[in-house]
């Protein structure tokens, strides 16, 4: 018979008994719906922790040291040229770094310990720098209260919550989180703060003592003392001992800024006697996360050390494709129930139209027309309760979505999309739920197109 | 010929006894014969027309149908054989209750792979042809035992085959509407040239409308008489003591 004369007659007959037809497609479709939902909510979680990772600038970022540095013994075993001759991590090399295909931007980790004053009480905190381009691609400052800095070299500062309590004079109890961001804001916001800092002036304009002897390059530079304004613009609750947290920084700057202003800082290496500093590390970000490896490759080939965080994001993706693995047997456990459905509805059928096979097989149809008939009708059931369950599946994601969205907001917690039903979810449920019906139909269909035609005949 | 059985015998197993439905028949029946099958209940008529028409196979001997050796043919060969060579109707008609008129004709059709439009032209002629040509989306119970019979018999010469098996065809009709399906079988017979094998129980029938008589009993060919009353071949003596053993 031809496809569309067995799907004809398939659909007929399903129609025939409508009734149990549709209750063992429902059977099908509930399978399928609470395979969609465990998969739509496994996938909409590591969507979720892939884009925060993302967002958290952990993952899109090679740290890149110089290899002259002795501390960074971790990249002694690389390969590479000796790190006394090793290249230096300065200007020249940053900009090359900022050439190569896929990277957005390399910048300097500035930090430093200072003093900050405010109200005539003097403070000591980390400091750290963050480029401009944290405004949009980072979620670090997602909970800010207040704004991001209002240009990439503007004499503002944005404060972490614990300085903030500690400028208020504000003693948080243990254990618990009684102040809300937003009410810390509110004294501070708009306020100035006065950075006392250390400046690193090249030979030329302060003392000459060692240059003119052409010795060691460390004593080409002198230390001035100055005092920098800055204006309170924003509120992070970041927790400074997070790996986001900026190295335990507590107040941060935007990086033009702290990089014009020459702070001297312990981990500036000096190397030579002008006025351009060399780094002990830059933070490169990429465009995409896959690209971190080639990236990293590609500077340590030019003779400096560099590092990610690709290792724990594959490994998180590992964890959730084994937890994807899990809520599909879970998910299939009610499909595989719904299978015995099919089973019994199909055996049904047979016995009920026995005698219609029987007048099939003496009008000439084969056992390949016969069996591909029940197949079709068992396929149709799939189709159907597939294209149902999936349908069925989607509102049940997204009302967990939404339930739980209600819980986070009651909880102070940022709205996050935890379901998510990809197309090939969709294709590949349905495709799934046909695969599982024909399997199902196989027996019956076996059974059906095996019966002796005269026996079928005398059946009444 | 036609149809010819060689000492074809159908036995089977009930519990503990051996039924012998068919028991060494040799017939041969020319095309464009007209043969009924006559015998009391059990003589084994039907088993051996469903011999013929390939829906069960002897348990020794042979039948032949135009040259094609049935025992020879697989599963797959033998529906192929139902489905080209071999027209059925049945006593109690057989139509799909679920399919209109038009659908049941053209039933033989889609396992024969006729493209849907000719298929759809050819099973309403069909239908015309035995004066059903108005009654084509109905169904099966909306009609008469003879309109069923009719429309079964339109079903049985859709695919133009050149065996009729037709089982006890006017057994659940009244006279006058058996007469009318006979008319139509003898009509094809004649005009078609096609091959009838008749099973009935009805002597008068048989006498008026076939050519040639079988008559069986206990599974044993007992006579084989033309309509003009010449024995067509020497018959061979009915079993003693019964059919079974």
């Amino acid at each position: 018979m031809k496809f569309y004369d067995v799907a004809d007659l398939a659909v007929r007959n399903l129609r025939e008994s409508i009734f149990r037809n549709s209750l063992t497609t429902i059977g099908i479709s509930v399978g399928v719906a609470s395979l969609v939902a465990m998969l739509s909510l496994g996938i909409g979680l590591q969507q979720l922790a892939s884009r925060r990772l993302q967002e958290s600038g952990l993952f899109d970022t090679v740290v890149v040291t110089s290899r002259r540095d002795l501390h960074n013994f971790r990249e002694q075993r690389e390969v590479g040229p000796p790190p006394a001759e090793s290249p230096v991590l300065d200007e020249g090399a940053r900009s090359k770094i900022a050439q190569i295909p896929g990277v957005v931007e390399a910048y300097p980790d500035i930090r430093f310990i200072t003093d900050l004053r405010m109200d005539g009480k003097t403070h000591l905190t980390m400091v750290a720098a963050v480029p401009f381009s944290a405004k949009n691609n980072n979620d670090a400052f997602d909970s800010l209260q207040g704004s991001f800095f209002s240009s990439a070299e503007a004499a503002e500062a944005i404060l972490q919550k614990s300085f903030a309590e500690e400028l208020l004079g504000i003693t948080p109890k243990p254990g618990t989180d009684s102040t809300s961001l937003a009410e810390l804001a509110r004294p501070l916001l708009g306020k100035e703060l006065t950075m006392r800092y250390a400046e690193r002036a090249s030979s030329s304009s302060s003392s000459s003592s060692s240059s003119a002897e052409g010795q060691s390059d460390r004593a080409a530079y002198s230390v001035i003392s100055r005092e920098r304004v800055l204006k309170i613009i924003g509120l992070t609750d970041l927790d400074p001992d997070s790996l986001r947290g900026g190295a335990r920084a507590r107040v941060f700057l935007p990086l033009k800024l702290a990089e014009s202003l020459h702070i001297m800082q312990p981990n500036l290496r000096d190397t030579s006697a002008s006025d351009a500093p060399s780094y002990t590390s830059l933070s490169v970000r990429v465009e995409n996360p896959n690209q971190v490896p080639a990236i990293e490759g590609a500077i340590k080939k030019m003779g400096f050390g560099a590092f990610s965080l690709v290792d724990a994001s594959r490994s998180m993706r590992q964890f959730f494709s084994v937890l994807d693995a899990f809520l599909a047997i879970f998910g299939s456990l009610a499909l595989a129930v719904a299978s015995i459905g099919i089973v019994n509805t199909l055996v049904m059928a047979i016995l009920e139209r026995r005698r219609e096979i029987g007048i099939m097989k003496a009008l000439g149809a084969s056992d390949a027309d016969v069996r591909g008939l029940f197949f079709a009708e068992a396929g149709a059931m799939g189709l159907v309760g597939g294209a149902a369950g999936v349908t069925l599946g989607w509102l049940i994601g997204r009302a967990i979505n939404f339930g739980t969205n209600i819980y986070l907001k009651r909880q102070n917690f940022p709205m996050a999309q935890i379901w998510s039903v990809p197309l090939w979810l969709v294709l590949g449920a349905i495709g799934f739920s046909i695969v599982v019906s024909l399997v199902s139909g196989l027996y019956p269909a076996s059974r059906a197109a095996r019966l002796d035609p005269v026996q079928a005949l005398r059946y009444e | 010929m036609a149809v010819r059985t060689a000492n074809v015998s159908r036995h089977y197993r009930m519990g503990d006894a051996l039924v012998r439905a068919v028991d060494g028949i040799s017939v041969d029946i020319r095309a464009g014969e007209f043969v009924a099958l006559l015998g009391a209940s059990g003589s084994g008529k039907s088993s051996l027309l469903n011999l013929v028409a390939g829906l069960d196979s002897p348990t020794s001997g042979a039948v032949t149908v135009h040259g094609n050796d049935l025992a020879a043919l697989s599963r797959e060969q033998l529906a192929k054989y139902r489905l080209h060579t071999v027209g059925m109707v049945f006593q109690s008609f057989n139509l799909i209750p679920s399919m209109s008129l038009l659908e049941n004709v053209e039933l033989p059709m889609r396992f024969a792979e006729v493209d849907r439009l000719e298929r759809a032209a050819l099973a309403r002629e069909s239908l015309e042809r035995v004066g059903l040509g108005g009654r084509i989306s109905h169904r099966p119970m909306e009609l008469s035992g003879g309109e069923q019979q009719r429309a079964s018999l339109a079903r049985a010469l859709i695919n133009q085959p050149k065996l009729l098996l037709a089982d006890e065809p006017t057994g659940n009709l009244d006279s006058r509407t058996g007469t009318e399906i006979m008319e139509l079988i003898r009509s094809f017979n004649q005009s078609l040239g096609m091959t009838v094998l008749m099973v009935t129980h009805e002597q008068a029938l048989a006498e008026k409308y076939a050519g040639r008589m079988l008559h069986l009993a206990d599974g044993k060919l007992v006579d084989d008489l033309s309509n003009s009353g010449a024995r067509e071949i020497p018959v061979q003596p009915a079993a003693q003591g019964g059919k079974t053993e």
